[in-house]
């Protein structure tokens, strides 16, 4: 294990084979899932949807990625709060 | 001992299936296997002159399936050793010649009298991919240590799981120890860790092995002269039950130390 993590530090971080990795993590995301980036935006439009219901969010800043590890694919919507919103609470 | 038929597959062309069949076939029959090897790309026949064999077909996989002769006909003796036969693919037919129950129909009729079947799929996930693991028992997935080639292997490996074909093993081929070493290519616990299938090969780039295609003379006939020869070799022992630890390229330092690590995370 050692060896392997020397070998890891030895790559910078940009080396065409971390790269490499990183992509495909993402690609097999997608590729593993049913969710066309079709549906993946009606996801999005329809969660902007529900929770604008309820909290004033950024519509334009919200994010739904796939996050993929060894066994599971998670996916992840992230959702600014409306920055006035949190101005008002403040003040 | 009825046979156990083992499809090697990749979807990506161009990995190295064909003569990684060639090689195991070879490997296995040198350990006293009684081994049939079938060209199932049908219209891109390649297993025979892989094997040296071209000039010896006279009936193929398609001949057999049509009726025109017995199966015992089409199958070519490699007459280095006493038990290897190869069943060509035609090639002047295309794949929609043949179907999964055709597939399935002539591995049942070759399961008595050997020990192991090698089917070469053909590359891509359509018909020719469907009929080379109809009769599949176990498939191995060919990669490479690039992007393209292992997204490819991890829809080949979605789809046999959808067929209930799995689990899968993974043989990684043409790994340049040097490029790992720089960090410019994905390494091995990259690959196993991203498709999620066990291991049962790392096979090293190797010139030798463009020159034993030259020759038709597959690297595995001299299983000492170089690194890939032995790694065919030590997937044929896998294969066949035995423990053989990914150590077999240690004199080639960090790949070996890179192989103890993957034993003792993946195994």
């Amino acid at each position: 294990m050692g060896v392997f993590e020397r070998l890891l530090g030895r790559r910078a971080k940009s080396s065409s084979g971390a790269v490499a990795r990183e992509r495909l993590r993402l690609v097999l995301a997608h590729d593993r899932s049913d969710i066309s980036p079709a549906l993946l935006e009606t996801l999005k439009d329809e969660i902007v949807t529900v929770i604008s219901r309820h909290v004033a969010i950024d519509a334009e800043g919200v994010e739904v990625t796939f996050s993929q590890s060894a066994h599971e694919t998670r996916l992840v919507a992230d959702i600014p709060l409306s920055p006035q919103r949190r101005r008002r609470k403040n003040s | 001992m009825a046979a156990r038929v083992i499809t090697i597959s990749s979807g990506k062309g161009g990995v190295g299936k064909t003569t990684i069949v060639a090689n195991l076939g070879v490997a296995l029959a040198m350990r006293g296997q009684r081994v049939v090897v079938i060209d199932a790309d049908v219209g891109l026949r390649n297993l025979d002159v892989m094997l040296g064999l071209e000039n010896r077909i006279v009936y193929d996989l398609v001949d057999v399936i049509e009726g025109r002769c017995r199966l015992r006909q089409a199958l070519v003796h490699d007459k280095r050793l006493s038990e290897l036969f190869l069943l060509p693919a035609a090639q002047t037919r295309d794949k929609t010649a043949v179907q999964p129950d055709d597939m399935v129909r002539v591995c049942e009729s070759l399961r008595e009298q050997h020990d192991f079947i090698l089917v070469d799929s053909a590359a891509g996930i359509e018909q020719g991919f469907r009929y080379a693991i109809a009769p599949a028992d176990e498939v191995l997935i060919v990669t490479n240590p690039e992007v393209a080639a292992v997204r490819d292997a991890d829809r080949v490996i979605g789809l046999l799981e959808a067929e209930e074909k799995g689990p899968a093993r993974l043989i990684i081929n043409r790994i340049k120890p040097d490029m790992v070493r720089r960090g410019e290519m994905l390494d091995i616990a990259d690959v196993v860790e991203l498709l999620a299938i066990d291991l049962i090969g790392i096979v090293p780039e190797d010139q030798a092995i463009l020159i034993a295609t030259n020759r038709g003379e597959p690297l595995a006939f001299s299983s000492d002269s170089s690194s890939a020869g032995r790694a065919f070799h030590n997937i044929a022992r896998r294969l066949l039950g035995e423990d053989v630890p990914f150590l077999t390229l240690r004199e080639t330092g960090v790949l070996g130390r890179l192989f103890r690590f993957v034993r003792s995370e993946g195994d």
